[in-house]
């Protein structure tokens, strides 16, 4: 094990390392603990500039019935579950397919096709914006959560199938190979042979996928207009703009939006970072 | 030539194959890849293409697109706001990989196991999980001159405080600190899992040699975590040039659009207050492809040399 094992150093070393861990997890963490201090302070701490030390009004539920009562952002919540689900759902079942095409079959044009979801999922998001954004307006789908999940299906399809292709690669190809001589079809091998295998990756990637789509601004600004249709990102960053003096409103806000991806972080904890950290180990 | 399914097929019986029988190992893969083919054809590979196309022509989203060759690259030439968000983006390529040692120094910092541990690297893990515009807004507040913490620090020492936020020396140096936060956790968490694969054969073979420390890490450790290595560039390459969200929630670009970045410029250009100018928008996302598809071409070329190994 490297660095060396803190059971193995001179015991004043082993010391202050346990005791630093704490107060440098607590200096790492600082942004966040700041956002969540604040969205508990009252008016009287922001007015008097007490932005930054303990708070010394605790209103933490009056900042957040406030939030849920003068702002659309429960609107904003759900659009966002609108936009993440069908995206999650629509990418890992396309990119199950695809990746049972490039990670079973031996053709000509295979790392051809692989290569164009691989590539295509780094290009810059602006070489596409538009083109998608004027075809979502002929289609009119253009400010409507359809639009949006069209999109986000489409172009996670690429690192979805990238991860599905290789996981699918590495399965043990005998049990294909016995159950073609069992007769059985191409179909019925995806269905029950493969798909059933592929579970843990279903799991590993659907909580990213889940994280990157909550978490996207971008596209919700191109695609997106009115708050009938617009997702937390982009519904904080317009609270923002009419709330600029009132932080601990805007900081409840944050956390509000914060929340799903972090409960299906530490929900998911060992499926996100398998998925996150794919190919860090080997290759 | 016989396929093995037709082989199966005389084989088992006497019927003769039906034409589905003998070909559906051939065109199965096709009929599995077309949803996400024609799905990632047409709102990926397809608009690339139409983006090039589009910036060649002088058009604000709604009239008749006017054919005028090169003219918009011509401008660009000429553009200082494009020399800005490009050289910004430099800032922002060279600055962003300060994530890939910071994130190795994080790993190997929490690579223990006392008690808590692994509360205590998700923990650390927080930042990447949380929106980019969340923490753009604290970062904002953070360098807020009067009451943020940057100002504090200032007056503490009895200094005047910066503005780092609206000085155009310190701007976009600002909005990539605030950038690296998650990314730093990224690198990290990359490195942990690399760290949890590492030989102990060979760490405990250098340690009977005398090897530790900086020798160690260098020539032992290093080399084995060369696959975190290499993801940890890539997607903190890929994100510096990606960089929108930071600079969109923390300055809009401003002051005076010294923050601003090409994927931002491109933004701003097609389709803001500024004028719906698709054509020179587009040019500007068409330079930024380029420079990405070096990227690309590399990690392509890299996965290729795997697949051939491992066929």
């Amino acid at each position: 094990m490297f660095p060396t094992p803190i059971e193995k150093v001179s015991a004043p070393t082993r010391a202050l390392y346990k005791a630093g861990l704490p107060v440098s997890l607590l200096l790492w963490l600082l942004p966040i603990i700041a956002v969540a201090l604040t969205s508990i302070r009252g008016q009287g701490d922001i007015a008097s500039g007490n932005y930054w030390g303990w708070p010394t009004q605790w209103q933490i539920v009056e900042n957040y019935t406030a939030v849920f009562r003068n702002t659309p952002i429960l609107r904003y919540i759900g659009n966002s579950f609108l936009v993440t689900i069908p995206t999650v759902i629509g990418a890992v079942a396309l990119a199950c397919l695809a990746g049972f095409a490039l990670g079973v079959y031996r053709f000509k044009m295979n790392l051809v096709v692989f290569f164009l979801f691989v590539g295509g999922n780094f290009v810059p998001f602006q070489i596409l914006m538009v083109p998608v954004r004027d075809m979502s307006l002929r289609l009119g789908l253009y400010d409507s959560i359809t639009g949006l999940v069209l999109f986000h299906v489409a172009f996670q399809t690429g690192f979805c199938t990238f991860f599905m292709r290789n996981f699918i690669r590495d399965l043990p190809m005998e049990l294909i190979e016995a159950a073609r001589i069992e007769g059985a079809s191409e179909v019925q091998i995806f269905w029950r042979v493969v798909l059933p295998l592929v579970r843990p990756a279903l799991a590993a990637l659907s909580v990213l996928v889940f994280t990157f789509i909550w978490n996207d601004y971008f596209w919700a600004t191109v695609l997106i207009q009115g708050d009938h249709a617009m997702p937390v990102t982009g519904g904080l960053k317009s609270l923002n703009g009419i709330w600029v003096a009132q932080w601990h409103l805007v900081s409840a806000g944050s956390i509000v939006a914060a929340l799903p991806p972090v409960l299906v972080f530490f929900l998911m904890q060992k499926q996100f970072i398998a998925g996150l950290t794919l190919g860090a180990t080997k290759g | 030539m016989s396929t093995p399914a037709a082989a199966l097929g005389t084989s088992r019986a006497a019927v003769p194959a039906s034409w589905w029988t003998r070909h559906q190992r051939a065109i199965a893969p096709w009929l599995f890849l077309a949803p996400a083919l024609l799905m990632f054809g047409l709102y990926v590979i397809w608009p690339i293409f139409e983006s090039i196309g589009i910036s060649l022509y002088d058009w604000d989203g709604l009239g008749t697109p006017k054919f005028i060759g090169l003219d918009n690259y011509r401008e660009l030439t000429t553009d200082p706001d494009f020399f800005v968000a490009l050289k910004n983006n430099l800032i922002w390529l060279v600055g962003f990989l300060l994530a890939v040692p910071a994130g190795l120094f994080l790993a190997l910092f929490l690579n223990q196991t006392v008690f808590g541990i692994r509360a205590v690297k998700s923990l650390f893990f927080f930042p990447f999980v949380i929106s980019q515009v969340v923490i753009g807004l604290v970062f904002t507040w953070f360098y807020n001159p009067a009451n943020g913490i940057v100002g504090n620090l200032f007056a503490l020492v009895g200094m005047e405080p910066v503005s780092v936020l609206s000085d155009e020396r310190y701007v976009t140096y600002g909005i990539v600190i605030a950038g690296l936060y998650p990314q730093v956790a990224y690198c990290m968490i990359l490195y942990l899992t690399g760290l949890n694969n590492i030989r102990p054969d060979l760490i405990e073979a250098a340690r009977l040699e005398g090897a530790k420390g900086w020798a160690m890490l260098w020539h032992v450790v290093l080399p084995q975590l060369r696959p975190a290595t290499f993801i940890a560039v890539v997607v903190t390459i890929v994100g510096s040039l990606r960089s929108f969200d930071m600079v969109s929630i923390m300055t809009s670009g401003g002051p005076y659009g010294t923050s601003r970045v090409l994927a931002y410029y491109m933004y701003e250009k097609a389709l803001s207050e500024y004028g719906y100018r698709m054509g020179y928008g587009t040019a500007i996302a068409t330079v930024l492809f380029a420079i990405m598809l070096v990227y690309i071409l590399f990690v392509l070329y890299r996965i290729y040399q795997q697949e051939k190994d491992m066929a």
